[in-house]
């Protein structure tokens, strides 16, 4: 049995609100003050970009399948690199994580109507397009070329008019970020169900609290830098130019103060979905809830204090390494807390063993691995000699490839039914995962080697004698780039002809479950009051919750009233 | 508790009919700025400690031949700004009296007091002897008391905002003035963000 399709119970019609399955489509290209059209707009720009961003990694494995530069010029590989990560980054992680899951599941999971600022949130996903298309655009004038960090005095002297348009990209992009945490922390701190305190929250929301904080504390830090590296490269300053007296490790502090909590904005949405999508097909309670919990602040008020292991060959003084290289290693800790309580929500379940939990499961592993080689990489001796070498390259895509994307495509799965009224096509989920996990494999693990052995990063050619390895990353590259086209089709498909979802298709007891599949406008017939804890599966009390379907918040509600 | 409530049918459509009873939406938004300040705060901090390490780092600070500040024009101007916070502090008691013409009068000169800010600010761009790009001193100089200008310019046309609103009667009052209270606090962050930059860019030697 691979899911639950349970009927509609009886009582649905007196749900009056139009569904919104009978809304426009057009609904998606306008103003729209909904929380779930917004996320929605989110999950599909960005998935848009992810594409771009994925036929861009696609032309840098063509180019490296051999060790020549054949396939495209030097100037225009640095432009590739450059441009995928600032679009998988800026573009696809950060706004599907936080924009697209935040906004479409945190009202629903408190029982709001909707964000604190509805208008405010519009705003926010209003400036993605502008922010990608810009970015694209530079390709026109020359792409920026310094890599997505951006490094100065690089940056100031290759394809300047790129460089330029990069900074307006991530600087419209990261000021949309802002706005949406300041949202997100809103709306969590104010708007929550009756009955519902802090500590009876759904873990995504835990985890959407610590992301918020995170994006609000470092993001404008890291427009302070770019506004300073605007005025070099446009007026001529010299903040980060050491020509004029500047200080571009400033530039690197500045940089990585932002960009490495990056990292946990862009996993701990991951961290806190997965919380949600285990134990719904586990059918068990999720195990540890408060340590689950406290660990998305601990890994998120530590995030904070690790971003000099990114500088450990910047000349950073031995005393400063020690101090950043203990703190990345505690990061383990609460991460291996996360870890160790999801696999004892998995340990004697009755596992669903479907698209949404296998990709889940899938996060689990490789995000294991890629955990593991960050702190290899926390260790100065260690990264000193693999620093700017394929090691890092595989790490950071086993953390935010097998850590983020697999969580995203779980949580896909996971919240279709909920978002389209249909159910995803199955077969088609399996096979997706398959090859998703088999091409990511492939693409990746063997770049461990090549690090090791000494292969640079960011050069279009290299020592024939890393040919073999390279040539498999390639193919792996392009099985994965194959691997999107069944969920793409899926999930069309599935929008118009599948299976029309029950609302509660898992058995969830989350109250996003307990209000019809679509959501209608302003999401509850009547505010629902917390009266079961999110993860209680496996008791009496969960079934008869289940079985009552919608009706449940009314009931509550009620109950609340008498 | 759940199996009784849902044995009670007369529960579910009681709050079926008063399901539109309650669409209030309350009102979070001074929480919203209070928070969003705290971004703001983090773009400064991170400007100042990019200063700070300049200086630490750097063989002579300022370097070799940047002239003396004047400290008499940006004084007067740390005064008046200091003042302005007060001043502004009244439109609220005011508004919270009913007393709209003391709004308007309060933030009038709040107002008066901003302008002189930035028209000070200005004169002394004007008047000094080095330029946006003499060295890494003057170019922080400018940018850090240039990027806190736009902000009292922010807050300026916000106060006219709040004064031009005040002249629709009825506008504000002692229970609606969102707008008056919005203000006053980016008004007051300003202020604080200069104290901080005052210190750091005349008078730490």
């Amino acid at each position: 049995m691979t899911q639950v399709i349970q009927e509609e119970t009886g009582q649905a019609p007196i749900l009056g609100h139009t569904p919104e399955s009978k809304r426009n489509w057009r609904k998606y290209f306008t103003f729209s003050t909904d929380h779930k059209v917004i996320g929605i707009q989110y999950l599909v720009s960005s998935f848009f970009f992810y594409l771009v961003g994925g036929a861009l990694a696609t032309a840098i494995r063509t180019e490296l399948a051999t060790p020549d530069v054949d396939f495209v010029s030097r100037e225009v590989y640095n432009g590739l690199f450059t441009v995928h990560a600032t679009v998988m980054i800026f573009l696809w992680i950060v706004p599907a994580a936080t924009g697209a899951f935040g906004n479409y599941l945190i009202p629903l999971l408190i029982g709001a109507r909707d964000m604190a600022f509805p208008k405010l949130n519009a705003v926010a996903f209003w400036m993605i397009p502008p922010g990608g298309i810009l970015l694209l655009c530079s390709f026109f004038v020359g792409a920026p070329g310094a890599g997505w960090t951006s490094y100065p005095p690089l940056s100031l002297v290759v394809n300047k008019p790129g460089e330029a348009i990069w900074i307006l990209s991530v600087l419209l992009l990261g000021t949309s970020s802002i706005l949406g945490a300041v949202n997100f922390l809103v709306t969590l701190l104010k708007m929550r169900a009756p009955g519902m305190t802090l500590n009876k929250m759904p873990l995504f929301c835990w985890a959407m609290l610590a992301t918020s904080a995170l994006i609000l504390l470092s993001t404008p830090v890291l427009a302070g830098a770019l506004i300073l590296l605007a005025f070099d490269l446009i007026v001529g300053t010299a903040f980060f130019n050491p020509v004029g007296g500047g200080n571009p490790i400033v530039y690197q502090h500045m940089f990585w103060f932002y960009s490495h909590p990056a990292v946990y904005i862009m996993i701990l949405p991951i961290f806190g979905l997965i919380s949600e999508i285990l134990p719904v097909h586990a059918r068990k309670p999720i195990f540890g809830y408060k340590a689950i919990a406290y660990s998305s602040l601990a890994i998120s008020f530590l995030g904070l204090i690790v971003w000099a292991h990114h500088m450990f060959t910047s000349g950073t003084p031995p005393w400063l390494r020690m101090f950043f290289m203990i703190n990345t290693m505690i990061i383990a800790v609460p991460t291996g807390i996360k870890i160790w309580s999801w696999l004892a929500t998995l340990w004697g379940g009755k596992l669903r063993l479907n698209s949404a939990l296998l990709f889940g499961m899938g996060f689990l592993s490789m995000f294991v691995i890629g955990g593991i080689s960050g702190v290899m990489l926390a260790a100065v001796p260690f990264d000193i000699h693999v620093h700017d070498t394929y090691f890092v390259v595989a790490h950071l895509h086993y953390v935010l490839f097998g850590g983020s994307v697999f969580g995203l495509y779980a949580a896909t799965y996971h919240w279709f039914p909920k978002m389209s009224g249909r159910m995803a096509n199955e077969t088609l989920g399996r096979i997706h995962f398959a090859l998703t996990f088999i091409g990511f494999n492939l693409a990746f693990l063997p770049m461990h080697k090549l690090g090791l052995e000494g292969m640079n990063r960011r050069i279009a050619e290299y020592d024939p004698k890393f040919a073999t390895l390279n040539f498999v990353c390639t193919v792996g590259t392009y099985i994965l780039a194959v691997s999107t086209f069944p969920f793409l089709f899926n999930m069309v498909w599935s929008i118009y002809k599948g299976v029309r979802a029950p609302s509660n298709p898992w058995s969830g007891l989350t109250f996003e479950w307990l209000t019809t599949s679509p959501p209608p406008v302003e999401n509850f017939e009547v505010d629902p009051v917390l009266t079961i804890g999110p993860y209680e599966y496996g008791t009496e009390e969960a079934k008869e919750v289940v079985a009552a379907g919608p009706v449940l918040a009314m009931v509550a509600s009620g109950l609340a009233k008498a | 508790m759940q199996s009784s409530a849902l044995d009670n049918q007369t529960a579910v459509y009681h709050a079926a009919e008063t399901a539109h009873g309650h669409h209030g939406h309350p009102d979070h938004r001074i929480f919203g700025i209070i928070v969003f300040l705290i971004a703001e705060a983090m773009i400064f901090l991170g400007l100042f400690s990019a200063y700070l390490t300049f200086r630490a780092v750097a063989p002579t600070w300022p370097p070799e031949g940047t002239p003396e500040l004047e400290l008499l024009l940006p004084g007067v101007n740390t005064i008046i700004l200091i003042g302005s916070s007060f001043v502004i502090h009244n439109a609220d008691t005011a508004i919270k009296k009913n007393d709209v013409k003391g709004l308007q009068l309060w933030f009038g000169i709040t107002a008066a007091m901003g302008a002189i800010f930035l028209v000070g600010q200005l004169y002394e761009y004007f008047h000094l002897e080095f330029g946006l790009t003499t060295n890494l001193f003057a170019s922080t100089f400018y940018v850090l008391t240039g990027f806190h200008g736009l902000h009292v310019l922010f807050g300026l046309v916000l106060i006219l905002a709040v004064l031009w609103r005040s002249l629709k009667s009825g506008h504000y009052s002692n229970t609606s003035h969102f707008g008056v209270e919005a203000a006053e606090i980016y008004w007051h962050f300003v202020d604080v963000v200069w104290i901080v930059l005052f210190i750091l860019l005349y008078l730490l030697k």
